[in-house]
C-alpha cells in the first residue's frame, strides 16, 4: 500500500499539485475567515467594530463590558445548567436501551428502533406548541426545568441511537464470557460493557451537550426576560432591528465557541463513526 | 403471539435474517414440546421470562418518550383540530386562572392552510432550499474529502481549518455571517466597495437573501459531510486502486468505478441525515433573516414557529397544523427512502 501511495504521489504533476493546494487554501480561508473575523472584532474597541482593519487598538474592553454590564454570566450559567442536566439525564436514561437494542432481539424491538429513528427527524415545529402549552399549564415556562424536559425530547432518542452504534462495536464475545461466568444481562452490561463503552458514552454525552448548548428555537420561544435566557437567546439581544452591538456580540461569540471548539478537537472522529454506524447497521 | 417471536438471544454481530428464523423455529419447537395447556398465557409468561430484562432495559426510554414526546404529539394533533390561540387557551393572569375555551373545529385549519397559496410557496422554497443545500454540500464535501485523502504536506492543517465551522456552535456562526453580510458595515460589502463594486444587499433582497441563507448553510454543513466521506474513502481498500491503475484506468474511471461505489453506504446515510437536518433547519433562517425580507426565505418550520410565537395574536392551532403537515411530509420522505433502500436489498 505504501508503494501505491508513493507512486500516486510521484505521478502528480506540479500543476496538479498547485491546483490541489490552491483549492484547499481557498476553501480553508472561507472556512476560517468568519470565525477569525469575529475573534479579531472582539478584540477591537466597540466603536471600531465595523472597521476593516484586522487589528485596531487591541483591547479586552468588549469582554469586560460583557462580564460586568450584561447578563452574559447568567446566560452562560443557564446554558451550562440546562445542557449539563440534559446530557446526564439523556445518557443515563438511554444507555440501557442502546445496549438492549444492540444485543437482544425482543418483541417490540423493530417498532422501538423505528420510533427512535423517527423521533430524531421530528421537526421542533410539531412539538413546540403542545410543549409550550403544557409548560405554561405546569408553570415551567421561563424555568430551566421546562427547557431540560424539552431538550430531553431531542437528547433521549438521539443518545439511545448513538449508543447503540457504540455498543455494536464491542464484540459480543465479551457478553458471552460474562454469561459463562454467571452474570445476568444487567451484570454483563454494568460490569463488562459499560466500562468498555466509556469513550462512546463520553462522545454521546458531549454531543448531547453541544446540541442543547446550541439549540435556538425552544430557547427563543420558552425563555423570556433578560436574566432567564440561555446563550442562544442572549446572543440575539445584542443584534436586533434597532441596535447592533457588534463588539459585545463578537466577544460573547468567542466565549461561547471556545468550550465547544475544544471538545470538538477531541471528539469529532468518534462523532461521525457514532452517527453513521447507528444508521447503516440494522 | 409472543411465542412466535424469537428468544432474547445474544445477537451475533453479523446476525441476519436466516439466523433469526432459525432461532424462531427452535423456540416454536420448544413451545409445542413443553406447553400442552393454555398455549397463549404460557407463551406470554415464557416471553416475559425470556424478555423481561430486555424490556426492563428499554422501559426508561419508552416511558420517557411516551410522556414527553407521545403525549405532546397527540396533543399537538388535537390542537391542530381546534381554534386554540393566545386568547382562549388555559392561562394564568396574575393569580387568576382562566380555563381554556377553545373548541374542536375539525379539519378547518387544514383546509385553511392547504387552501392558502402560502403553503405551496413555503413548500416549494423549502424543497429548493433542501435540495440546493444538500446537493451543494455533498458535492463540495466529496471534492474536499477526495483532496484530503491524498498524502501531502500540510494535510492535517487543512483538515483542521476545514472542520472549524463544525466546531463552532451553529448560532454563533450564523451571527458571524450576519456581521459579514451587513449591508452598510459588513466586511464583504466593504471589500467589494474597495474593488469598485456596488454594495450587495446580501440579506435585504429576496433573491440575494435566498442565496445567502443557502451559502451559510452549506458552509455549516460541509465539515460533517467531508469528515464522513473521508471516513468512507479510507475504508476503500488501496489494492482496488492499484489493480485499476495496472489495468490502465484513468483517474476519472477510478473515481467513477471504485470511489463512488465504495462510498455508496456512507453517502446514502449522510444524504439522509443532511436532508432531514436541512429540511428542519430552523436557526440559520431564523437568526440570519427571520424569514425575511418579507417572507421570502421562510421555510416550513420557521413558518410554524412564526404562527405560534411571532405573529399576534399567537395562533397555536394553525402552528400545530403546520407542524403536523411537516411531520407528514417527513414521514412520506422516510417511507420513500426506505422503499428505495429495500429495493436495493438493504434493511434500513
Amino acid at each position: 500500500m505504501t508503494t501505491t501511495r508513493t507512486r500516486t504521489r510521484g505521478s502528480r504533476s506540479p500543476f496538479a499539485s498547485f491546483g490541489l493546494h490552491a483549492t484547499l487554501v481557498v476553501a480553508s480561508v472561507i472556512a476560517v475567515f468568519p470565525v477569525l473575523w469575529i475573534l479579531l472584532t472582539s478584540l477591537k474597541p466597540a466603536q471600531h467594530a465595523i472597521t476593516t482593519d484586522f487589528v485596531k487598538e487591541p483591547t479586552l474592553s468588549n469582554y469586560t463590558y460583557l462580564l460586568e454590564s450584561s447578563h452574559f454570566l447568567d446566560w452562560f450559567l443557564n446554558s451550562v445548567l440546562v445542557a449539563g442536566v440534559t446530557t446526564v439525564l439523556g445518557v443515563f436514561i438511554a444507555a440501557t436501551t442502546g445496549y438492549a437494542v444492540s444485543r437482544f432481539k425482543f418483541p417490540g424491538m423493530k417498532p422501538l428502533m423505528w420510533t427512535l429513528l423517527i423521533t430524531q427527524m421530528f421537526p421542533m415545529a410539531i412539538l413546540i406548541v403542545p410543549l409550550y402549552n403544557l409548560m405554561g399549564q405546569l408553570g415551567l415556562l421561563n424555568q430551566p426545568v421546562g427547557l431540560i424536559i424539552t431538550y430531553l425530547t431531542i437528547a433521549v432518542p438521539f443518545c439511545a441511537w448513538m449508543m447503540k452504534g457504540f455498543f455494536d462495536t464491542i464484540p459480543v464475545e465479551i457478553d458471552e464470557s460474562g454469561r459463562v461466568d454467571g452474570l445476568n444481562p444487567f451484570g454483563t452490561f454494568w460490569r463488562l460493557i459499560l466500562p468498555l463503552a466509556k469513550p462512546g458514552l463520553a462522545v454521546t454525552g458531549f454531543y448531547a451537550f453541544i446540541t442543547a448548548w446550541g439549540e435556538v428555537a425552544y430557547a427563543s420561544a420558552f425563555m423570556v426576560g433578560e436574566e432567564n435566557l440561555t446563550l442562544a437567546g442572549g446572543l440575539q439581544t445584542f443584534v436586533t432591528q434597532y441596535t447592533s452591538n457588534w463588539g459585545a456580540m463578537s466577544a460573547a461569540s468567542v466565549l461561547i465557541a471556545i468550550p465547544a471548539a475544544i471538545f470538538f478537537v477531541f471528539a469529532q472522529r468518534h462523532l461521525v463513526a457514532g452517527m453513521t454506524a447507528g444508521a447503516t447497521k440494522g | 403471539m409472543a411465542a412466535d417471536t424469537s428468544q432474547s438471544v445474544v445477537k451475533a454481530a453479523d446476525d441476519g435474517v436466516g439466523n433469526d428464523s432459525a432461532v424462531r423455529g427452535r423456540s416454536r419447537w420448544t413451545d409445542s414440546g413443553n406447553t400442552g395447556n393454555t398455549r397463549n398465557t404460557g407463551g406470554l409468561r415464557r416471553a416475559l421470562a425470556t424478555h423481561w430484562y430486555a424490556w426492563a432495559m428499554v422501559a426508561p426510554v419508552v416511558l420517557v418518550l411516551g410522556v414527553i414526546i407521545g403525549w405532546p404529539l397527540v396533543r399537538g394533533i388535537y390542537l391542530s383540530l381546534t381554534d386554540a390561540n393566545e386568547r382562549n387557551v388555559a392561562r394564568d393572569i396574575g393569580a387568576r386562572h382562566i380555563d381554556a375555551t377553545y373548541e374542536f373545529i375539525g379539519l378547518d385549519n387544514y383546509a385553511a392552510v392547504l387552501g392558502d397559496p402560502v403553503f405551496l410557496q413555503r413548500l416549494v422554497w423549502t424543497v429548493v432550499w433542501t435540495v440546493a443545500c444538500v446537493s451543494i454540500t455533498f458535492v463540495l464535501g466529496l471534492t474536499l474529502a477526495n483532496m484530503l485523502n491524498r498524502q501531502f504536506r500540510g494535510r492535517a492543517a487543512y483538515r483542521m481549518a476545514l472542520i472549524l465551522p463544525w466546531a463552532v456552535p451553529g448560532f454563533v456562526s450564523v451571527f458571524a455571517w450576519r456581521f459579514l453580510f451587513n449591508r452598510d458595515n459588513g466586511i464583504l460589502n466593504k471589500v467589494l466597495d474597495g474593488g469598485g463594486i456596488a454594495a450587495v444587499p446580501w440579506l435585504d433582497d429576496p433573491t440575494w437573501a435566498k442565496f445567502s441563507v443557502i451559502a451559510v448553510n452549506v458552509w455549516l454543513g460541509i465539515p460533517f459531510m467531508m469528515v464522513a466521506i473521508l471516513g468512507g474513502l479510507q475504508s476503500i481498500p488501496g489494492e482496488l486502486y492499484e489493480a485499476a491503475e495496472m489495468d490502465g484506468a484513468s483517474a476519472w474511471q477510478r473515481f467513477r468505478h471504485i470511489t463512488l461505489p465504495g462510498l455508496r453506504t456512507v453517502s446514502m446515510t449522510v444524504i439522509l441525515l443532511s436532508t432531514i437536518w436541512t429540511f428542519n433547519m430552523f436557526p440559520v433562517i431564523f437568526l440570519l433573516t427571520r424569514g425575511g425580507p418579507g417572507d421570502s426565505t421562510e421555510i416550513l418550520v420557521t413558518q410554524a414557529f412564526r404562527e405560534a410565537f411571532i405573529t399576534s395574536p399567537r395562533d397555536f392551532a394553525v402552528s400545530a397544523t403546520w407542524g403536523v403537515l411537516i411531520l407528514l411530509l417527513l414521514m412520506i420522505f422516510a417511507l420513500v427512502y426506505r422503499r428505495s433502500l429495500r429495493k436495493q436489498g438493504e434493511v434500513w
